[in-house]
């Protein structure tokens, strides 16, 4: 049978959940679950770990479109049955893994995939770049200020060669998310690239009556720019709303809120780079990213202006990072004056908190570095 | 659906990174809706804007949430993509997969859909992308019945919770992180499913404090594993590395000369509490300093490895920067014992205890975080029945602004002005 259309709850089931996790574990997965002992970067893309019973698993690493077909999928399932007993994973930043329990069967592996053109970029371990975590952009999202895919394979092109190799002082978090609502959460990134919004939104009179909860779209401006107002629609007064322009700050949760606010803009949208956040808590405590760069355009196809700012970036890091550093530690140690400077960034006031809370953010002390930027 | 010319999407063929063009370019000739996919994307391209519609409430029956409702603003130039419906599907915990599961997943979304997917979304689940309203029911139907398989979240509810891979191949996970994943995401299918809260919720699980999975960064609950022994020490394993026969950070620095591996400049000197020292060629480690940060571990992981008495830290309301500005979550239990032997009882008590009072008081569109903000740190400890401790916060308030409640002051509020005129003349 199948969904018959006449009886839609005939039959139907509903809140299975996901698939037990377990019997999509490999075999050598599985047996040492919670004994692995210790592991170890072979080359770039090719770990192993150790298990306490002697055991190893080789795992090796690919950088993915993340937006794949069902034909790229089955041509990963091929690859996975010819040398993994039929079984991979997706890693949280968008890698395929294939593992397999012998060292002899890497290489044959690693042939296969080098095999098939640019499809399997082994690498994203250790002090390098791996895989951008992104959102959907222009190829399924309704809010974006920016592509996603499209700057992530420009990115992903230029930075190739820190995805295959380890020459970083350490691995280095790259996160794309293509408006404010942060889907892919690129707040605490080595580097994030957020699509922003500069125009404040339009109002369209004609529709706002039906599509949208007035009380909702004035609740829904964190700064109070968005006040009821009255227009004239054919004739006839309705009720509506009106923006204080100076006050907008273009986060777009009004549009969110009430379809009749767009304000996405050809001019207007484009790329902001924030850097030196990290999640994790070696060392020092997980950081937020900064807001370095406050705009960048949207040049398609391959947004030239974002890819050279981010290796601008990446390399002055590179040279001037400690081993075992992150971007945002070499930042704080050398002062982000001296960041700027480095990095060849004009800072402008736009990198000076002026939302709430920002007072936290300005120097209060006698310290600080001579740059260029004391005339 | 006619194929489009694209020579914008089209640059984006070269170069040594895959390229989604080329995919759905090679999907195309089995989908031909993707030629409208390519095409309404070389528009955007064009017109540097989106051209997909807002909104659009579209789903399956009994459930609010899992699809998004999605439609073209440019339907009748690229019809193959005037529906453009996103199928949120549960993935399995730590996204292993068999090669049988995800053929017959294609199968289904190729029958359905438009034969693109994400592997995966940011929160974690598959994402099918681009289907028509009739096909819902059809998948839906299909996804139950013939794989056992479910949708996730969206909308105001709890998002598919997502895990790091943990012990399944971590020796530093410090719990079972897709035991209790799954288990949470059963025991939760209503909350995910049917939204009922103020907004948004995510748990995410995390084996110990590097937090591959973000936890820290974007989950209203973050259950980061952690430990409260002591570091084991291999010693015989410490010297291996000062004598540079392991690599330092497992290898992952190989592609550079940094030189030889000196322990004191990698390891201890770069310890934040100063725990740690070299005596007589033996590393000691003051166990009761440490604040379980990892460097030292992830520098040696043959050497040192967390402690063996384990459980996790519970943080609460992170968030990304809508509204208020991005929050990380804040330490609300330091050490919890986090087990499949008892159901993970304690967390779930825990978790529960937070939506009974953030559906109580959380306003529309509020997140928990943003929640325990507006009433504060100490008001939100008082609602969970937990004292308050410095591990809370970072450091101690330096403004002296403190809501004294009556009760705690002797003889309370309540005061007679003409009692006090009759002694302070005004």
């Amino acid at each position: 049978m199948g969904y018959n259309p006449d009886k839609p709850m005939d039959g139907r089931i509903s809140d299975l959940g996901p698939p037990y996790y377990e019997q999509f574990h490999p075999p050598v997965i599985k047996e040492n679950k919670g004994k692995w002992a210790w592991h170890e970067i072979v080359k770039p893309g090719v770990l192993m770990h150790k298990s306490e019973t002697g055991a190893e698993v080789y795992t090796v690493r690919c950088g993915t479109a993340r937006l794949v077909s069902v034909e790229y999928i089955r041509e990963v399932c091929d690859i996975a049955d010819k040398h993994c007993d039929g079984y991979l994973r997706f890693t949280t930043r968008n890698n395929l893994e294939f593992m397999v329990d012998d060292k002899a069967k890497v290489q044959p592996l690693l042939d296969d995939l080098a095999s098939r053109g640019n499809k399997f970029p082994v690498g994203g371990t250790g002090a390098g770049v791996t895989n951008i975590v992104h959102t959907q952009g222009w190829v399924h999202c309704h809010t974006p200020a920016t592509d996603a895919s499209g700057v992530v394979k420009a990115v992903m092109d230029e930075l190739f060669d820190y995805f295959t190799s380890m020459t970083l002082p350490a691995q280095c978090r790259i996160a794309l998310a293509c408006c404010l609502n942060m889907c892919g959460a690129v707040h605490a990134s080595d580097i994030a690239i957020l699509g922003v919004h500069r125009k404040p939104p339009m109002i369209d009179h004609s529709r706002i009556t039906g599509v949208c909860e007035l009380p909702l779209a004035i609740a829904s401006c964190p700064l109070g720019a968005v006040k009821p107002a009255k227009a004239t629609v054919e004739g006839k007064e309705i009720k509506t709303v009106q923006v204080n322009v100076e006050r907008c700050m273009f986060c777009g949760n009004c549009y969110t809120m009430c379809p009749a606010m767009p304000l996405a803009d050809p001019e207007g949208d484009g790329i902001a780079i924030l850097v030196g956040g990290k999640v994790s808590n070696s060392r020092s405590m997980p950081k937020f990213s900064k807001l370095v760069i406050p705009f960048l355009p949207n040049t398609t196809p391959r947004w030239p202006e974002t890819v050279a700012a981010i290796k601008k970036i990446l390399e002055a890091y590179a040279k001037g990072a400690k081993k075992y550093e992150r971007l945002g530690e070499w930042a704080e140690r050398i002062g982000w004056e001296k960041f700027f400077e480095v990095c060849d960034i004009p800072f402008t006031e736009k990198s000076i908190d002026d939302y709430r809370l920002a007072y936290d953010t300005w120097r209060t002390s006698t310290q600080f570095k001579y740059t260029s930027h004391i005339k | 659906m006619a194929k489009h010319e694209t020579p914008l999407l089209d640059q984006l063929e070269s170069g040594p990174w895959p390229s989604f063009v080329t995919d759905l370019k090679r999907q195309a000739e089995k989908k031909p809706e993707c030629w409208d996919i390519l095409g309404q994307l070389e528009l955007s391209f064009k017109d540097r804007i989106t051209h997909w519609k807002h909104g659009g409430i579209v789903g399956v029956f009994g459930y609010g949430g899992g699809i998004v409702g999605r439609y073209s603003d440019v339907p009748k130039q690229f019809p193959g993509v005037e529906h453009f419906h996103t199928v949120r599907v549960a993935q399995p915990a730590s996204k292993y997969y068999s090669t049988k599961h995800l053929r017959q997943l294609m199968d289904l979304w190729e029958k359905h859909g438009s034969g693109m997917t994400n592997f995966h979304g940011s929160t974690g689940d598959i994402i099918l992308l681009g289907t028509r309203t009739e096909h819902l029911e059809p998948l839906f139907w299909d996804l139950t019945h013939d794989m056992g398989q479910d949708l996730g979240g969206s909308g105001s509810n709890l998002r598919t919770p997502a895990n790091c891979l943990g012990q399944s191949r971590c020796e530093w996970s410090c719990y079972d992180t897709e035991e209790c994943c799954h288990q949470l995401t059963m025991k939760y299918q209503d909350e995910i499913h049917r939204p009922a809260f103020p907004y948004k919720f995510k748990f995410k699980f995390s084996g110990c404090p590097n937090d591959c999975v973000a936890a820290i960064a974007r989950s209203d609950v973050a259950v980061i594993g952690t430990w409260r022994d002591n570091i084991r020490i291999d010693q015989a394993a410490v010297k291996e590395y000062i004598a540079g026969n392991y690599p330092s950070n497992g290898g992952a620095h190989s592609g550079r000369d940094w030189g030889k591996f000196d322990i004191q400049k990698e390891v201890v000197d770069l310890c934040p509490t100063q725990c740690m020292w070299m005596e007589g060629g033996v590393l000691k480690i003051d166990d009761k300093e440490c604040t379980r940060c990892m460097h030292c571990i992830n520098v040696m992981p043959r050497a040192l490895r967390p402690g063996v008495d384990t459980g996790a830290t519970v943080c609460v309301g992170a968030k990304a920067p809508i509204l208020d500005g991005a929050q990380f979550a804040t330490l609300i239990v330091p050490f919890m014992k986090v087990s499949a032997d008892d159901e993970f009882a304690e967390l779930t008590e825990f978790i529960e205890k937070i939506w009974d009072w953030w559906m109580e008081v959380g306003k529309n569109r509020e997140r928990v975080g943003e929640t325990m903000q507006r009433v504060g740190l100490p008001t939100f400890l008082s609602v969970m029945g937990i004292e308050p401790i410095p591990q809370h916060v970072k450091e101690p308030r330096s403004n002296p602004y403190v809501f004294w409640r009556d009760e705690e002051v002797p003889g309370g509020f309540e005061r007679n002005v003409e009692e006090f005129r009759a002694r302070h003349a005004a």
